[in-house]
């Protein structure tokens, strides 16, 4: 049990998918203006995950290696236009809005990367623990995104007005770079710098070292 | 890789067994797998596409007749959505160029999208023709006719469309028919403008604007969205502001289709043939 | 004519794939450290994405699209609910029979291309292309001119990225921001930059 906690939990902050390992940006960046769509877009992305992750760990051992990536594929794409379906039938506001970026989660890099690198290792339901963890780390930085995103750009959450703007007779002007797709940029990178201020085993090493004015006098002399 | 028809246990091809012992690599195991994943996949595939998909027929209706409603102020009225329709909303097929009414399709089931690229169902526009900047204009199009309570009607809504900053604008446009020159309501149903400065036109202080203005002037259309503000002046409609460009191309589409080459000739003759 | 060049400026700068719809941003950011490397990619991925798109239009319309089916004799039907999982399959046989193809006769081009070829059917900006193409239903010549234009916009972004980066080793980052977060960033600024592009009308 210790350890299906750890599978689920370790992809939130140690390992986070998009923070650490750079996977499944795309969206991040061009559906966080709005939490509501966000957060449709987290749960789609995070089942997606879950269901490949175990369908493609059930087929692991009688899946021939020449044709694995065509397995994976065939599986995640069954499974992205299953879940596209869905939202188109019962969340056509939002569907309408997320467009091309549902279909999108075939290619992002998280599905593909979790089912290569661990459901093809892992049992089962390790599998979907771990689809779901990585599901909820992405979801975790897409929320955080969007609730800054939206909060500070259109002074609402979820839809619901929380400053009132002057468009609609209030006082909160809002920023509208955040709303822009840039924006988001700003923002992971933000959150990058914050987390590895704290997590300092995170940071990079310096690819190129400046010498100092004083070595560099020093060595010329 | 061997050949893999033979089973080293000598097993019936048959059996599970055979197949279990094979190795995976093997061209007949291949093909195996690859036949039933596509067969699993494609039973769920078709599965949730076939048992969804009057859902979302009837989403796609239903998003069109709400955004017909909320031009015509229909939401407040009780009822369901089919209801409130066919009581108060009435779909009539228009020619464009005569602006007359015309029978040659069915509204219901006519297809504005397939007719502009129809050349004998279009007209490809010059430049200069051109300020909406949609390339074609469709010859016949889908208007609706509201009704009031009494069951007279009360206001024409045409669709419009122009391109903006970013994205084409759709939307409709509600025109009163006593006079086939008050404007009674205006909406985009589909844009994608910068959040925040172009989308604004979806901000309902900002569509609230609209009801009471005049379009034309001694039959020359005299509307226009233009800076500053305009309560007190029946042609002009305020600029979003911070958003000139998008401002600029609803000036252009709406012009476009009030005017000649848009429905200006059916405005001018439905007093006379409905009232 | 000038229509054609028109959505070629459109997808190559206005609508740029990679810095307006944040597509192939994974490989856009992991990849860009060299430029030599980023021209690799933008080449692998123009060339690709240049066969893709058509390939797509092809089969979206005289399979996929209501009523595409008529030549079978089946007018009523409508897949358009399996475009996704044909397109993605398309990519895929189109990037391997490109593979195999360079490794036989072009063998110069499949040193220079073969390690990036595998990158690009994940590539987002590949399948993003083809969906684009399905929303805005361009016509067969219309989907070569943006194919390419495409393709062409998001290389000539990777390779922009990857110049900033060179440079951008010689500067003093905070620590924390070193490497990743200086490059989020970068992409934003430049972003920002290909925004300046929009309301060009063409």
């Amino acid at each position: 049990m210790v350890e299906y906690k750890k599978v689920l939990l370790d992809p939130l902050v140690e390992n986070n998918p998009i923070m650490l390992q750079v996977l499944g940006i795309c969206s991040a960046l061009a559906v966080t203006s709005q939490m509501q769509v966000a957060f449709t877009m987290s749960i789609a992305l995070t089942v997606v995950t879950a269901l490949s992750n175990f369908s493609i760990s059930l087929v692991r051992n009688i899946a021939p290696s020449s044709i694995r990536i065509i397995i994976q594929m065939t599986i995640i794409a069954s499974l992205v236009i299953i879940v596209d379906q869905f939202l188109k039938a019962y969340l056509f506001d939002i569907s309408k809005v997320l467009s091309v970026f549902v279909g999108l989660i075939i290619t992002n890099c998280i599905v593909m990367g979790r089912a290569e690198a661990y459901a093809m290792q892992n049992p089962p339901i390790p599998s979907l623990i771990d689809g779901i963890g990585n599901g909820l780390g992405y979801s975790l930085v897409l929320m955080i995104v969007a609730v800054v995103r939206e909060f500070f750009g259109s002074g609402s959450l979820f839809g619901f007005d929380i400053l009132i703007t002057v468009n609609n007779s209030g006082w909160y002007v809002p920023n509208g770079l955040l709303l822009l797709p840039p924006s988001a940029f700003f923002l992971i990178g933000i959150m990058i710098w914050i987390v590895r201020e704290v997590r300092r085993e995170q940071i990079e090493p310096v690819e190129f070292a400046i010498q100092s004015t004083a070595q560099a006098t020093a060595s010329h002399l | 890789m061997s050949s893999g028809t033979d089973s080293p246990s000598g097993a019936s091809p048959f059996s599970l067994r055979y197949w279990r012992e094979m190795p995976n690599d093997c061209m007949p195991k291949i093909v195996l797998i690859s036949v039933s994943l596509c067969v699993v996949c494609s039973f769920f595939v078709a599965l949730s596409a076939i048992s969804l998909k009057d859902l979302q027929m009837q989403n796609k209706l239903d998003e069109k007749r709400m955004n017909i409603m909320q031009v015509a102020q229909l939401q407040d009225k009780e009822g369901s959505l089919d209801q409130i329709f066919s009581k108060y909303i009435e779909s009539r097929l228009v020619d464009i160029e005569n602006g007359t009414f015309s029978d040659r399709f069915d509204p219901e089931n006519f297809d504005v999208l397939a007719s502009r690229e129809d050349p004998g169902l279009s007209r490809t526009l010059t430049t200069a023709e051109d300020r909406a900047k949609i390339k074609v204009r469709e010859n016949f199009a889908v208007v609706y006719l509201v009704k009031n309570d009494a069951g007279e009607y009360s206001n024409v809504i045409i669709p419009i469309r122009g391109y903006g900053l970013w994205s084409t604008l759709y939307g409709f446009m509600a025109v009163s028919i006593a006079d086939g020159n008050t404007i009674n309501g205006l909406q985009f149903y589909d844009q994608a403008e910068t959040p925040g400065l172009g989308a604004e036109v979806d901000n309902p202080r900002w569509r609230g604007l609209w009801p009471g203005k005049k379009i034309y002037q001694d039959g020359t259309v005299k509307i226009s969205v233009k800076k500053g503000n305009h309560n007190g002046n029946a042609y002009a409609v305020d600029a979003l502001s911070g958003a000139s460009l998008t401002s600029n191309g609803v000036n252009n589409l709406v012009q476009f289709w009030t005017g000649p080459l848009g429905f200006q000739s059916l405005l001018q003759k439905l007093p006379q043939s409905l009232s | 004519m000038e229509h054609y060049l028109g959505l070629l400026i459109t997808s190559m700068f206005v609508e740029n794939m990679a810095l307006s719809f944040f597509l192939g941003m994974c490989t856009f950011l992991a990849v860009s450290k060299k430029i030599e490397t980023a021209l690799g990619l933008g080449v692998a991925v123009v060339v690709v994405q240049s066969i893709t798109v058509p390939a797509n239009n092809l089969a979206l319309q005289y399979l996929l699209d209501d009523g595409a089916l008529a030549w079978l004799g089946f007018p009523e039907a409508n897949l358009r609910f399996l475009s996704l999982i044909t397109f993605i399959g398309i990519i895929a046989a189109m990037v391997q029979i490109l593979e195999m193809f360079l490794d036989k006769y072009v063998p110069v081009l499949y040193n220079a291309l073969g390690v990036f070829l595998p990158l690009i059917t994940v590539n987002c900006a590949i399948l993003g292309g083809a969906l684009f193409m399905m929303e805005r239903s361009y016509n067969f010549p219309e989907s070569v001119v943006f194919g390419f234009g495409s393709g062409a916009g998001w290389a000539l972004a990777i390779v922009a990225i990857a110049g900033v980066r060179e440079k951008l080793k010689y500067s003093n980052v905070p620590p924390a921001l070193r490497g990743l977060g200086v490059t989020f960033i970068t992409a934003g600024l430049m972003s920002l930059g290909f925004m300046s592009f929009s309301g060009v009308q063409l």
